[in-house]
């Protein structure tokens, strides 16, 4: 409470100091750690310049990939503690949506597992404004009964499975048991990024999968299913003991493997807005990447993109 | 008086001319968007319609193949499967209700039957999926039970009431003199309900039965969740397939507004409209028979 009440003061008296200067773009990342901490470095100079941006008002909306949904979710619910004032509306709908709602100007910020000018026409996508925010790893997981034996396989063996030309575990060292496919539709993101880094590019052979709508469905088809093999991103498995993750030419799909660089099967995630970001939603994009929100990042199953020790 | 009778003439000739406009204008949107793929990517209707090669590009060049045909026979093939399953149950119903015991019927099928239709049908496709799946990969020992049978049965169940309460009332509408004659011809009681009162009510079953079939044909997510998404034709009834509704809601989200693939996904859903239509027709074109008959 009496945080609150010291940063409406200060916002309060620095708002009118500072409508000459528009808000600093440094000022902003430190104004949350301002609010999140306590009284005394309120009253710290740089934390009462910081506050004149922390009373962020405005609205904001985004749309786009599921893959990032939960995390966008968590950072709006925490960025909205500081902000009380901004309102944020938050869309799943898929990568192919957001790209295009953030083009045409009917949302901020469009969310999206892969790169715009993959999807949009050219003019439209040099509009967009990359963000990258965090990194996601997408991990083959397969049923518990496949993973007693088979713990690790090569990317030859995952391109062979998942092309349906090896069609039964006993060929690769698991059990003697049919290899069930399990893959997400072909628009999706998440499949993009596996078949680009997990696959060698080599189609999926969609006339033999069951294809699922979502990573929740998928996980639970996979851990329903004996010989049931598939993929989802690592955010999903937080929490989830339901499947077992499969190592890729015996690495496996951590995120310190990911920082390190070992593990291949990883892409940013774009928070895209039309032009450059401002006001409410630039500050929302800089918490997003400011070290005060990274520790959440990885507690949901996220990479945080300043980590990387590689880059693409 | 005469200003209250004008204002509720104004209301009501407002409100039916809004949805007579908001219908036309959503059948107008299906055909410009779904049109997309014969003028803006140069596909033709027997490509559609026939070829199984479905692989639109999700970009605005375009240069894939749109081949529906496995939806299609997917939809098709299950819904038929599914009338096959529910139609015998909801005859039997509908006459139980009518004929044998209206008393019992009023009292506790009715009501279980209108309990039926308001089921959602998330909740249908979540039961099969729990316990249908696991049954049909225990019966017939397989390693996947997402299926054509899994879908057929989650289908049934749910067209069983619309066909059954429009055939239940179609039965109870036969006039009570073509009873009365019949017994009095000496003919029993099954013999009634089998020569006289089906044959009378015969358009009225039709109607409940194709507009079972529409709904069965329009339904997508309690189908989707059990039938295993796999673009393949199926090979027997226990193998997966893939249907229109499907193939619509899995990929709206993910594909590009205006590309190849989020058109050739406007064109499915035109098929739609123009399927449930030409049912629409079709009962149309019973029911009136039906009345120069009677």
């Amino acid at each position: 409470m009496i945080c609150l009440s010291t940063t409406a003061c200060s916002s309060a008296t620095t708002n009118s100091a500072s409508s000459t200067a528009p808000a600093s773009q440094a000022a902003e990342s430190t104004a949350v750690s301002a609010a999140d901490s306590t009284v005394s470095s309120a009253a710290d100079l740089t934390a009462s310049s910081a506050a004149a941006t922390q009373a962020v008002t405005g609205s904001i909306t985004a749309s786009g990939s599921s893959a990032l949904y939960p995390l966008v979710k968590d950072a709006i619910s925490k960025f909205k503690k500081t902000n009380p004032d901004v309102s944020i509306t938050l869309n799943a709908g898929g990568s192919g949506t957001g790209l295009k709602q953030v083009a045409d100007g009917t949302v901020n910020i469009g969310n999206s597992d892969i790169e715009a000018s993959t999807k949009l026409p050219k003019d439209q996508a040099a509009q967009l404004v990359d963000h990258k925010v965090c990194v996601i790893t997408m991990a083959p997981i397969v049923n518990k009964d496949v993973a007693e034996k088979v713990k690790s396989l090569t990317t030859q063996q995952l391109t062979d499975i998942f092309t349906a030309k090896t069609k039964n575990w006993k060929e690769v060292g698991g059990p003697d048991e049919a290899i069930t496919l399990v893959t997400r539709p072909t628009t999706s993101g998440t499949r993009a990024l596996f078949k680009q880094y997990a696959l060698n590019n080599s189609e999926e052979a969609s006339n033999a999968s069951l294809e699922t709508d979502d990573s929740g469905t998928l996980l639970q088809n996979v851990s329903s299913h004996k010989g049931a093999i598939g993929y989802v991103a690592l955010s999903y498995l937080i929490n989830n003991t339901s499947v077992s993750t499969v190592g890729i030419d015996g690495v496996d799909p951590t995120l310190d493997n990911v920082y390190s660089g070992k593990y291949k099967v990883w892409g940013y995630e774009h928070m895209y807005t039309k032009g450059e970001a401002t006001d409410a939603v630039k500050a929302f994009l800089d918490y997003m990447q400011s070290d005060d929100y990274s520790s959440a990042v990885e507690t949901l199953g996220y990479n945080v993109t300043s980590k990387m020790t590689v880059s693409r | 008086m005469v200003k209250k009778e004008y204002l509720g003439r104004f209301f009501v000739t407002a409100c039916g001319l809004f949805i007579i406009l908001l219908t036309m204008s959503i059948g107008a949107f299906l055909l410009y968007k779904g049109m997309g793929t014969f003028t803006i990517y140069h596909h033709t209707l027997t490509e559609f319609l026939f070829s199984s090669n479905w692989n639109p590009a999700d970009d605005f060049t375009g240069g894939g193949q749109v081949g529906a045909a496995i939806f299609i026979f997917g939809s098709i093939i299950i819904c038929f499967l599914a009338l096959l399953i529910a139609t015998p149950f909801s005859l039997a119903a509908a006459i139980f209700m009518a004929e044998i015991s209206p008393k019992i019927s009023t009292k506790i099928l009715q009501p279980a039957v209108e309990i039926f239709v308001g089921i959602p049908s998330v909740v249908y496709g979540w039961v099969g999926l729990t316990i249908l799946i696991p049954f049909i990969e225990n019966v017939f020992h397989l390693q996947v039970g997402f299926s054509v049978l899994a879908g057929s049965i989650v289908l049934a169940v749910m067209i069983f009431p619309s066909i059954t309460s429009v055939s239940a009332d179609s039965l109870k509408n036969v006039p009570g003199e073509y009873r009365e004659a019949a017994y009095g011809l000496g003919s029993t009681r099954w013999q009634v309900i089998c020569k006289v009162i089906l044959p009378a009510a015969r358009p009225g079953i039709l109607t409940g039965i194709i507009l079972g079939l529409a709904r069965a044909f329009g339904e997508a997510l309690a189908v989707a969740m059990v039938i295993g998404k796999m673009k393949a034709f199926p090979k027997n009834i226990l193998s997966p397939t893939n249907n229109l509704t499907s193939a619509i809601a899995s990929d709206m989200g993910g594909a590009t507004e205006g590309g190849e693939y989020n058109i050739a996904l406007w064109t499915m859903a035109l098929l739609l409209l123009v399927i449930s239509f030409t049912f629409i027709l079709v009962v149309r074109k019973v029911s009136s028979k039906g009345e120069k008959q009677a």
